[in-house]
């Protein structure tokens, strides 16, 4: 068994893995694999928390009622998974700064976190507006062939390459 | 279809969970659950990203459509429009890079152990995501609505059996990743 406690599996195996989990989503729950309306749904269950039912009157939250569904235990079991993996292999380690990060930037803990924040508000923005994430569109919209995927997708690398290239060839410099 | 299972609604948020576990799994085997593997990928200096993606495209692409042809699957493509696709995934994008993790990998990278991906990515995410339910109502008719063409995929677009493009589409996928293979990305 000691394929289970590698660091590192070919890329291939771990894709052809997630296709067949994949076909498993489609006819064990009807359901595309995705991850980004579990964050839309507990951000609404947050708001709910402080401004009460009123919450629930946003069109959106009608579209996307704040509760658990299996998305959400989806990305609970993400988490969970990711843990094992990691675990397994020795892999798991605390950490607040990615290197490539560190050898850019330095290994400031404040800036890191603040970047991460406003990295992950646009992500979050930019997921909902689109309809969709990387697992979504990116994996599951493309394979169905949806046309709105593959625009999304497409546009995910073009402002992520270029977000990049100006992040750590042009500031980074 | 098993719509019988579709309704069990306790049983299948355990199937959701399940799913997850092996989804999260394979994700952090892949690497992708590292802030520098995906940053790797967005300076075209590491395509391990494209590579888990496209032979994951490529795998459910086949099985999906032959499950569809069976009638165990149903198709459930998302909607979409100019306004909606095109401005919504640049969006990503910017934060795809700056936060150096998506969805579902910063919910892997949190069980990695990376902390910038749980105060920082998780937090931020959520946040993004509640700003855009406040705005939804405001940006529906001016921007999202804009060259709205709704959920359709290729084969329906181009009027043909989803084999023909689905054949061809999958050779040239492995090509591409041949190709990045031998150039040593």
């Amino acid at each position: 068994m000691h394929w289970l406690t590698m660091r590192q599996w070919s890329p291939y195996i771990c894709g052809i893995g997630i296709g067949v989990l994949s076909w498993l989503a489609f006819v064990l729950s009807d359901k595309p694999i995705g991850c980004s309306t579990a964050f839309a749904r507990t951000s609404g269950m947050i708001e709910k928390l402080f401004r009460g039912q009123k919450v629930l009157e946003k069109d959106y939250y009608k579209q996307f009622t704040p509760t658990i569904d299996w998305e959400w235990m989806l990305v609970a079991g993400v988490i969970v998974g990711s843990f094992i993996s990691a675990m397994l292999s020795g892999d798991f380690q605390l950490s607040w700064v990615p290197a490539t990060w560190a050898n850019t930037f330095g290994s400031a803990l404040f800036f890191r976190l603040i970047v991460a924040l406003v990295g992950g508000i646009f992500m979050g923005f930019g997921a909902r507006w689109a309809g969709g994430c990387t697992s979504g569109h990116g994996i599951s919209g493309t394979l169905q062939l949806a046309v709105s995927s593959w625009i999304a997708a497409i546009c995910f690398f073009i402002g992520g390459i270029a977000t990049a290239f100006l992040i750590f060839h042009l500031i980074g410099n | 279809m098993l719509t019988k299972l579709h309704r069990m609604k306790k049983t299948q948020l355990t199937i959701g969970l399940i799913m997850g576990i092996f989804f999260g799994f394979l994700l952090q085997k892949g690497g992708v659950t590292k802030y520098d593997v995906i940053l790797g990928q967005l300076l075209l200096s590491d395509f391990t990203v494209v590579k888990v993606m496209l032979s994951a495209v490529v795998t459910g692409m086949i099985g999906v459509y032959f499950l569809n042809g069976l009638g165990l699957a149903k198709l459930h493509p998302k909607p979409g429009s100019v306004g909606i696709s095109v401005i919504g995934g640049l969006f990503f994008g910017i934060g795809f890079a700056t936060l150096g993790y998506c969805p579902g990998t910063v919910a892997g990278a949190v069980g990695n152990g990376y902390l910038d991906a749980l105060i920082g990515g998780v937090i931020g995410i959520l946040i993004g995501a509640g700003l855009f339910a406040g705005l939804f109502k405001k940006l529906q008719k001016p921007i999202l609505n804009k060259g709205y063409f709704g959920e359709i995929t290729l084969p329906e677009l181009l009027k043909v059996n989803p084999w023909v493009i689905i054949v061809p589409f999958c050779i040239l996928l492995v090509f591409l990743l041949f190709w990045i293979e031998r150039a040593g990305l």
